[in-house]
């Protein structure tokens, strides 16, 4: 009688925050964390879109390396020891907070949003009490041509997730960033009024991966705006099971 | 073109050459043509036409001969004289001279430390050959390299020779060139593409601009025995276009090499075939990086991404890819040349070889030079540099572009290398240098170098999007006077931030010239500082200054 050998599936144990935890092959850091309950804070990521690797909150120690590593695009290794909150840690995360805070204008106060928004949540739980760094109070437009959506620039942290989710998963690549640096914007098409969008097929998944105030629905009062994010867990399946 | 055919061509043109008595070499590259090269060469022409000496004279145009602040040059071959600041009147008095005394009046001398101090390895053909005769550089020595590579050496016996040399990379970060080499060898079988990086866009930096405007066959042989080493068959130049003379070389010298059977399929009778294929960057600076560049040739946004995975194993349209900048590429069809050994002999222990830098600012002498690693910068800027100009003190000397950093007066004897520049607080980068004098303000030249990076960064990231913002208009207000020691603090804050979180090389370099003159110069940061201050409390109360 033969034996039927078992496959072992390529895993291996890493430490995070002191914790062993077990990784898969091929799991990013934030993967394995996430599956071990350790929360580690981000912004641009939306687990079942391409990676941005741009909001710089999720970066990571790794014991005996210098460099900081974004937990979502650096890949779990084996033995790896990874610090995902110290001292510096917080402090470079409120930092790039504020960062985020100043470059736009974010008032919390009178957004739609207000109370469902996840800039403002992740300012809460990282304890950004106040801002030092100077405000910009840049004047930007709000595109309220659309029937029943609104983008309104002023809140917008340009993590691109609706770009990302309108071309992945949609199709339709509606969305776009023109400009760079500091002059980024998210478009709609060629920079056209969203309304004559020709490519937009009003699907909203844009406005509920939005993590702030910048995509809204219409007629929403200040802090009516909730985003419906059950379709989340699905973006996997869906961008995979289109032919 | 079988390897007969191309020594045959070598030596008819090495012939051709010798039976002129006398050469005019009128320089044609960027530098010299802006003040009026074309017009002297015109000029020149019609002269020895006039005296109907086309058969003994001949009128050609070469590449950069590096002291491009004393343009337009000309110089009289084989007998070495050098002529600066040429004007097309001057043209008749030069023909008429060639077999007497030179003119004196523009006679520039060619044992000055300027010429004596430097070593040609990269430039060894520039302001020889005409860049646009392929013959010319065959008649060099020209795909000699290449022949060798692919008629006696197995591809690792080429990624060993350039492992031997020690060629690190010359674009900026200084990462070995054989072990690239190796990697991207070791990367699989299938599709593999070799990219030489000319997206040259450090302030005051123009190496690889003379490079192609000069010598664009070099580059492209060093592309194809690249290609041979690591298993790729096409290649892609990308350059920036606004360099519109290297881009019209360059696509001539691509057809003249190809139509020649140089570069396409089975040359010199193999079965190895490499193309050539030009991309042109559309001004942004951030495409000079890796994968921001790959992203680019892709038609997508020039974006950088998070590495790894690196372009070594998954680069262009996701093959494995070789990156090499233009300088380290120009390099390797004399490291084949001559071997490994003979360039690891040049040079310094960890850095090997030598380096071409653009000297600029304010140093008697500008223009492009080539030293061995190693000299010191003293001996760059005064003995090759001929010191400051109208008696000033030297203040710092800027290498590394917005990358690097200020290297003050105290640290002048240090060696040139990556290793010591990098401890002074400033890299080796692609090779600009730029040199000033107590008239700048060091404040002043954190603030340019910030509003650089501020304005070609890609947005991608918040600390490199938003902190290099911040850091200009903190460095812009203590610069106008108006700054607090909070400000001073804040500056320092995000210069550490922004280093260490920002994703690509760019944002986690752009604090360095702040960085710098931070460590050398903060007394100047502090006066204007301490001047605000004593303005504000000056003002009487209830008064609004602005």
């Amino acid at each position: 009688m033969t034996v039927p050998t078992i496959v072992p599936a390529q895993s291996f144990s890493m430490k995070i925050d002191g914790i062993d935890v077990s990784a898969r092959a091929g799991q990013t850091i934030l993967e394995v964390a996430q599956e071990n309950g350790i929360e580690i804070p981000m912004l641009c990521y939306v687990e079942g879109l391409s990676n941005w690797g741009g909001c710089r909150l999720c970066l990571v120690e790794v014991v005996g390396q210098k460099k900081l590593f974004p937990a979502c695009s650096t890949a779990a290794s084996e033995d790896a020891q990874v610090v995902t909150n110290s001292e510096r840690l917080q402090r470079y995360r409120r930092t790039i907070l504020e960062l985020i805070f100043s470059e736009r204008n974010h008032v919390c106060a009178v957004c739609v949003s207000n109370g469902h928004c996840e800039l403002q949540a992740m300012a809460q739980k990282l304890g950004m009490t106040h801002i030092h760094v100077p405000y910009r109070f840049p004047s930007h437009d709000v595109d309220s041509s659309h029937d029943r959506f609104r983008l309104d620039q002023n809140r917008c942290i340009l993590c691109t997730r609706c770009v990302r989710v309108c071309a992945e998963i949609e199709g339709a690549a509606t969305k776009g960033v023109s400009g760079r640096g500091i002059e980024s914007l998210i478009i709609n098409d060629l920079k056209e009024a969203w309304g004559d969008s020709q490519t937009c097929t009003s699907c909203s998944k844009c406005v509920h991966v939005c993590p702030t105030g910048a995509l809204v629905e219409k007629g929403t009062a200040a802090a009516e705006m909730a985003k419906r994010r059950q379709f989340l867990p699905y973006l996997t399946v869906m961008r995979e099971n289109t032919p | 073109m079988t390897p007969e055919e191309l020594r045959h061509k070598a030596a008819e043109e090495r012939t051709a050459q010798k039976r002129y008595k006398h050469c005019l070499n009128v320089c044609m590259a960027a530098g010299c043509m802006s003040s009026g090269a074309d017009q002297v060469k015109e000029a020149l022409t019609s002269v020895v036409r006039r005296y109907g000496m086309e058969e003994e004279v001949p009128v050609r145009a070469v590449g950069c001969m590096g002291l491009c602040s004393a343009g337009p040059l000309v110089s009289v071959e084989p007998k070495g004289v050098l002529y600066q600041e040429v004007k097309a009147e001057d043209a008749s008095d030069i023909v008429t001279s060639v077999n007497d005394v030179p003119v004196k009046r523009i006679h520039c001398p060619t044992d000055t430390p300027f010429f004596t101090r430097q070593k040609k390895i990269v430039l060894e053909n520039c302001g020889k050959v005409d860049p646009e005769r392929l013959e010319d550089y065959i008649a060099a020595d020209g795909y000699e390299a290449l022949l060798k590579v692919l008629t006696e050496m197995k591809p690792a016996e080429v990624v060993q020779q350039v492992t031997i040399s020690g060629l690190r990379g010359r674009g900026g970060a200084g990462f070995p060139t054989g072990l690239k080499w190796g990697t991207v060898s070791k990367a699989g079988t299938g599709q593999k593409y070799v990219i030489c990086n000319a997206d040259e866009g450090d302030p005051g930096a123009f190496m690889d601009r003379a490079v192609l405007e000069s010598d664009p066959h070099r580059v492209l042989e060093g592309m194809a025995v690249a290609g041979y080493a690591v298993g790729a068959d096409r290649g892609y130049i990308y350059i920036r276009a606004e360099y519109p003379l290297a881009i019209k070389r360059l696509r001539l010298a691509i057809r003249q090499a190809t139509r020649a059977g140089l570069l396409g399929n089975q040359i010199f009778g193999t079965t190895f075939n490499f193309n050539i294929e030009l991309r042109l960057g559309a001004g942004a600076f951030v495409c000079g990086e890796e994968t921001a560049l790959i992203a680019s040739i892709e038609g997508r946004r020039g974006l950088p991404r998070p590495r790894p995975p690196f372009p070594a194993n998954y680069g262009l349209f996701g093959r494995p890819t070789l990156i090499n900048n233009v300088e380290t590429l120009a390099n390797i069809p004399t490291i084949i040349r001559n071997g490994g050994a003979w360039f690891a002999s040049i040079g310094t222990e960890k850095s090997k070889g030598t380096k071409v830098f653009a000297l600029a600012g304010r140093v008697q002498n500008t223009g492009l030079i080539e030293v061995p690693m190693g000299v010191t910068l003293r001996e760059i800027i005064f003995d090759i540099g001929g010191g400051i100009p109208e008696g000033k003190k030297f203040k710092a000397v800027q290498t590394g572009g917005p990358s690097g950093g200020c290297i003050p007066e105290q640290h002048l004897d240090m060696p040139v290398d990556y290793e010591s520049l990098m401890q002074v607080g400033s890299i080796m980068g692609s090779g600009g240098m730029i040199v000033m004098d107590e008239t700048s303000n060091m404040v002043d030249v954190a603030r340019f170098f910030m509003e650089f990076c501020m304005t070609e960064s890609c947005g991608k990231c918040v600390p490199c999007r938003v902190g290099t913002y911040q850091m200009h208009e903190l460095l812009d207000r203590i610069h106008r006077g108006q700054g607090t020691p909070t400000d001073l603090e804040l500056l320092k804050e995000l210069c550490d931030v922004v280093k260490n979180t920002s994703l690509c090389g760019l944002g986690q370099t752009s604090p360095n010239p702040v960085l710098s003159t931070l460590r050398y110069f903060e007394h100047e940061y502090q006066e204007l500082i301490a001047a605000a201050n004593q303005a504000h409390a000056a003002t009487p109360a209830g008064e609004v200054t602005r």
